[in-house]
């Protein structure tokens, strides 16, 4: 493992103060870039001071690799942009689009898994790595809907595309979590079935059940502590595939920043953990 | 078997803009519980977003208002760029002609001030132009040149009410005063040490900016505003713009 990179968290405006100022070992901040693809001001100014401290980690959220159409070349530009300027560690974008004719919609946005789908974001992922100079991972999304066009498994669907363009896996554990729950199949199958080797960054957050359905419904609203039944499940990867960077999400319901430290600090427990045992089998 | 990628995401934006049930091939998504979460996270998204740059607007329409008026905007008009911040670019005529806020004629110039601030906020980097270099210049030089507003000035004159007073009141969480003016006002925001500063502005002020920024030579603007407002003394003017960091040095 990376020694630099354990446990981080999302950088949130109202935490600068403190983000700054945190020593904790193997802390990293992860930013979404769309927020700082802006021409000047305090922003960047802000981002650029944090990272001359931490790690950084630029997760998109909008490239939209799996809609029918290449990326769109302006996003791609100031995204290298941003990848030069503050060299982050780790870049990341998700399985799913968000624009198409020329609109954007602010939400990550399913996809049938057939073969046409698997070209077209093999192609989209190859452009962006072309773009960036640098290898992305890709994120598993959130799943509310069965869909029956699906002509492949998420995790084979995964598998290919990183054998295709080289690119890495970013496993939300969560994602897992809540889809496995709203879809019915077993979340820790998924997890046995991931390819170890092409992990590069894991994700932790909470959720929430539907307001009008219930639990019945899962939602990823990053709005609450890490549940349980998802720690067992990270610490079930990790075992397994060894130590990896984590992010601990949380956008919504913000607590104060030395309350999400903790939690993170459950993460790097389980981090330091796995390094160690690691250490002792080699 | 499947429809075509691109078949498939243009029935579901469709779909995810209520049209669902109108589509065939995605009854069997649209149908379902979980595709409300689409459509929620999408339109609660970009009313959220509103929310968030447009502060002042919301703080004096109230909440329900607000999220009402944005609902009948965010239905017709999806983002176009991927920087939230940018979303709403046309709210403010979007309001100018929405009838129901027609008893608020200065809402949509409050909406402006709201979206000036993000403008100045995010705008480019530069270095404003001193007064001593102005001050160092012969009069003929000085004459001749050219002032260019910074990235980050934003300056409007709102003829028919004072949108300045009532949106920097409200902008500043205060209370409005009891014998508010109903007078025609300007206002100038900008970027000083990465902080969006606000202003009154006059009449031939907003005259100069003009023209200046339509590439005048300084003379011809200061004519310009000069014209506007015979009795002012524009060196005055010019001194003030200058105060506020209104000009940029290259």
């Amino acid at each position: 493992m990376d020694n630099r990179l354990g446990a981080g968290l999302g950088l949130k405006p109202q935490h600068y103060d403190e983000a700054l100022a945190c020593s904790a070992g193997g802390l990293w901040f992860e930013v979404h870039p769309e927020n700082y693809m802006v021409a000047g001001g305090p922003r960047l100014a802000w981002l650029e001071t944090i990272r001359q401290r931490h790690p950084l980690a630029l997760h998109g959220v909008s490239l939209s690799l799996a809609a029918d159409v290449a990326p769109d070349e302006a996003h791609l530009r100031k995204l290298a942009q941003l990848v030069r300027r503050f060299q982050p560690t780790l870049v990341s974008e998700h399985l799913a689009w968000s624009a198409w004719n020329g609109n954007y919609y602010p939400d990550l946005l399913p996809v049938p898994r057939s073969g046409e789908a698997l070209l077209r974001i093999a192609a989209n992922i190859a452009r962006t790595q072309d773009a960036l100079g640098c290898r992305i991972a890709i994120e598993n999304p959130t799943h509310y809907l069965h869909m029956d066009q699906h002509a492949w498994s998420e995790v084979d669907f995964l598998t290919e595309l990183t054998r295709r363009t080289g690119c890495g896996l970013l496993t939300d554990v969560n994602n897992i979590f809540i889809s496995a729950h709203n879809l019915q199949f077993d979340a820790a199958a998924y997890i046995d079935s991931l390819p170890a080797a092409a992990i590069m960054e894991i994700h932790l957050a909470g959720y929430s059940e539907d307001a009008d359905i219930g639990a019945a419904l899962l939602i990823d609203s990053h709005d609450a502590p890490v549940a349980p039944a998802v720690w067992d499940l990270y610490r079930r990867l990790v075992e397994r595939i060894g130590a990896r960077p984590t992010l601990i999400e949380r956008d919504d319901h913000l607590p104060d920043f030395s309350v999400l430290l903790a939690e993170r600090g459950q993460a790097q427990d389980i981090l330091d953990l796995q390094g160690a045992s690691h250490e002792r089998a080699a | 078997m499947s429809a075509p990628l691109k078949q498939f995401q243009d029935d579901f934006i469709l779909a995810l803009y209520g049209a669902g049930d109108a589509i065939p091939q995605l009854a069997s998504l649209s149908g379902q519980p979980g595709f409300a979460i689409y459509r929620n996270t999408v339109i609660k998204g970009c009313i959220d977003t509103l929310a968030a740059n447009f502060p002042t607007v919301q703080r004096l329409v109230g909440e329900q208002w607000f999220r009402s008026a944005a609902l009948v905007y965010v239905r017709t008009t999806p983002p176009s760029a991927v920087s939230m911040m940018e979303y709403g670019e046309d709210f403010p005529q979007f309001l100018a002609q929405f009838p129901p806020a027609a008893e608020l004629p200065y809402l949509a110039g409050v909406a402006r001030l709201d979206r000036f601030w993000i403008e100045a906020h995010i705008a480019a980097d530069d270095t404003r132009l001193d007064a001593a270099v102005l001050g160092a210049l012969a009069p003929q030089v000085l004459a001749q040149t050219v002032l260019r507003p910074r990235a980050s000035t934003y300056w409007q004159w709102f003829a028919q009410y004072p949108a300045y007073t009532i949106w920097s009141v409200n902008r500043a969480q205060t209370e409005m005063p009891g014998d508010l003016a109903w007078v025609a006002e300007g206002a100038l925001l900008t970027r000083r040490d990465g902080v969006v500063c606000w202003q009154p502005l006059d009449f031939p002020a907003c005259v100069l900016l003009d023209a200046c920024a339509a590439g005048l030579t300084l003379e011809n603007a200061a004519s310009q505003a000069a014209a506007a407002a015979p009795a002012q003394d524009i060196a005055q003017t010019l001194a003030l713009l200058l105060t506020a960091g209104a000009f940029s040095a290259t």
